[in-house]
């Protein structure tokens, strides 16, 4: 059943039309090298187990509508908020080209897809940030958008649940977008006051700003295997200490070793996992 | 005069040495050269002028990180009577690049905390930089609630390049450290007024600056990144970091026209570093007037008015 999941929910995730042409769909390779162990894998047969190496169970990163396809029931996802457009407030060389090409890769008009729906049945205001969207870096839309999913969640009283995939704050929207996170963490400063559930989910990779803002406040943080999640960049901490860092460093294992998240939560089991915390949360003690 | 002289600085040294060798010479010859050196001084104070009223961005992030710009401690110095410093996080150390404590202003106790730089290689490595690790985030927030319990306002003093980003700092959640600051400061039902008295490096900087007034003085910089590690990125190129530093729209006059900060406090000419009491006098009127506006608000009404500032941001 897990395996026909992923596939069946994708025909009702909104995809605009003209984002996905058919014929982009047959230039997709049929095979796909596994960076965890080095096998040859079947696409197809990829996609069918939620992008999850057969062999090493290695978690191949998911775009944002295939997040929300593998995580919300059949038919229930409405998205909230989808007109908003990513803004250039600075002017910043280049950015606008740089919106456009994501624009056109990933169909999306930022880093972030938000929306209601239901998870067994319980309803959930569930965000994804989309990892192939400028990094899926946070601005001003992104930290609007949640902050937005937020508001609802106090008024509807229903429970939060965000998959973060980011490279941190967007450079390109200067301190508008360092301010997102004094944002997103004042929202949900306002939903834990409200007594609201905020389940904070940490894929592959979760890093800088948006770590250090939304994605740490959960009241439960789950992740997935091996997903890379750290405030610095690799590459800046090895420079900052000038030798080799342990394989596992910033990994969601080294986080869970440390005590700074609660599970980590293969994909096959995530649904499973998120509707138990919301069931565990549908009453009071 | 500064130890530390910027290159833009340099037309300025070679006149004030000039102005200096041809006083010497009319003492010791006797002759009388007072016109010639006052052409020279009128020359000086012009030329001082038109520097520094026109900085480029790069410039002022030289002068927001000059080694001799009045650091946290000092500024309390200047600003506070009975310091008391509180230290560690109650939970694994003390954190020397974050200070803080109690004082008085103009009489009245208040909560300080400020990120902390030295003002030479021997201060700067034993305060790290001025980059925290999570304890010193927790420090800060420990005395941001003792403040709150103790009905005391927060002076918070931002001068960092960052937070800090070694192996012990992520193991111990830097991150959660950050964002737990940004969740608490928002809902501290006490007054917060924050300043930028030099370098406001991402979210180490953010870390202590959330609150009901975010002011920066004129040559501070407040930015998402290093202009070298924009032009690092963007060019792969860090030596091109004066033009990132244009780019990234991080002075204190371009903060304020884009509606990102409430204020600028202005700083003598030629910088913090040249008059600290000068600078201290202006970030004293400051205080002096948000303080005495905030503390008519009641706690609840604050709290809601930084929630309506943080949430008009970035909504276009």
């Amino acid at each position: 059943m897990l395996k026909d999941l992923f596939r069946k929910q994708k025909r009702y995730i909104t995809v605009r039309p003209g984002t996905v042409p058919e014929r982009e769909e047959e230039k997709e390779p049929l095979w796909i090298k596994c960076p965890g162990c080095g096998e040859i894998l079947y696409v197809r047969e990829l996609e069918k187990g939620l992008k999850v190496c057969s062999k090493c169970r290695y978690h191949f990163r998911l775009s944002a509508p295939e997040r929300i396809a593998a995580t919300v029931d059949d038919n229930t996802f409405q998205e909230l908020d989808g007109d908003l457009q990513a803004v250039d407030p600075l002017s910043f060389p280049g950015y606008r080209s740089k919106l456009s090409s994501a624009e056109q890769e990933t169909g999306m008009r930022d880093a972030i897809l938000t929306g209601q729906g239901t998870i067994d049945g319980r309803s959930v205001l569930i965000g994804a940030l989309e990892p192939n969207f400028v990094m899926g870096s946070m601005g001003c839309i992104v930290g609007e958008k949640i902050t937005r999913l937020i508001e609802r969640a106090i008024e509807n009283k229903l429970p939060v649940i965000l998959f973060s995939a980011s490279g941190g704050a967007r450079m390109q929207e200067g301190v508008f977008s360092l301010m997102q996170m004094a944002k997103t963490s004042a929202a949900i400063a306002r939903l834990h006051e409200a007594g609201i559930l905020y389940v904070s989910v940490l894929t592959d990779p979760t890093t800088g700003g948006v770590l250090a803002s939304f994605a740490a406040l959960g009241d439960i943080i789950l992740a997935e295997p091996g997903a890379l999640i750290g405030f610095a960049g690799r590459r800046v901490t090895e420079q900052t200490l000038k030798e080799k860092l342990p394989p596992d460093f910033q990994t969601a294992e080294f986080c869970f070793n440390h005590g700074l998240i609660d599970l980590i939560v293969p994909r096959n089991e995530m649904r499973q996992i998120l509707a138990q915390i919301l069931s565990l949360h549908s009453e009071r003690g | 005069m500064p130890n530390v002289i910027l290159d833009f600085e340099k037309p300025l040294l070679e006149l004030e040495n000039r102005i200096a060798e041809l006083k010497q010479y009319a003492g010791e010859k006797g002759i009388d050269l007072e016109a010639e050196i006052n052409i020279l001084e009128n020359r000086l104070r012009d030329l001082k002028k038109e520097i520094y009223e026109n900085l480029t961005p790069w410039q002022r992030t030289q002068l927001a990180r000059h080694p001799e710009r009045p650091n946290a401690l000092d500024y309390f110095k200047l600003l506070f009577t009975d310091f008391l410093p509180l230290c560690g996080d109650r939970c694994c150390g003390d954190d020397p690049a974050l200070v803080g404590g109690i004082a008085r202003f103009e009489g009245v106790p208040v909560t300080v905390i400020g990120h902390m730089k030295g003002h030479n290689t021997k201060e700067n490595l034993a305060r790290n930089f001025g980059m925290p690790n999570p304890e010193g985030f927790r420090k800060a927030l420990r005395l941001a609630q003792q403040a709150e319990k103790f009905g005391r306002s927060v002076i918070s003093l931002i001068d960092t390049p960052g937070a800090y980003s070694g192996a012990g700092a992520e193991e111990r959640g830097q991150a959660w450290a950050i964002a737990s600051n940004l969740f608490a400061f928002s809902r501290l039902k006490t007054p917060i007024i924050v300043i930028i008295t030099g370098e406001g490096g991402s979210g180490g900087a953010l870390a202590l600056g959330v609150g009901d007034v975010l002011l920066m003085l004129e040559n501070a910089i407040f930015s998402v990144i290093s202009p070298e590690g924009c032009a690092a990125i963007l060019w792969k190129d860090a030596q091109r970091a004066p033009e990132a530093a244009s780019v990234l729209k991080l002075t204190a006059s371009e903060l304020l026209s884009l509606g990102l900060i409430d204020g600028v406090i202005p700083e003598p000419l030629g910088g913090a570093h040249r008059d600290p009491e000068g600078t201290a006098d202006n970030i004293r009127a400051e205080i002096r007037r948000r303080l005495q506006e905030l503390r008519q608000i009641d706690a609840e009404q604050l709290v809601a008015a930084r929630w309506g500032r943080l949430r008009r941001i970035g909504c276009f």
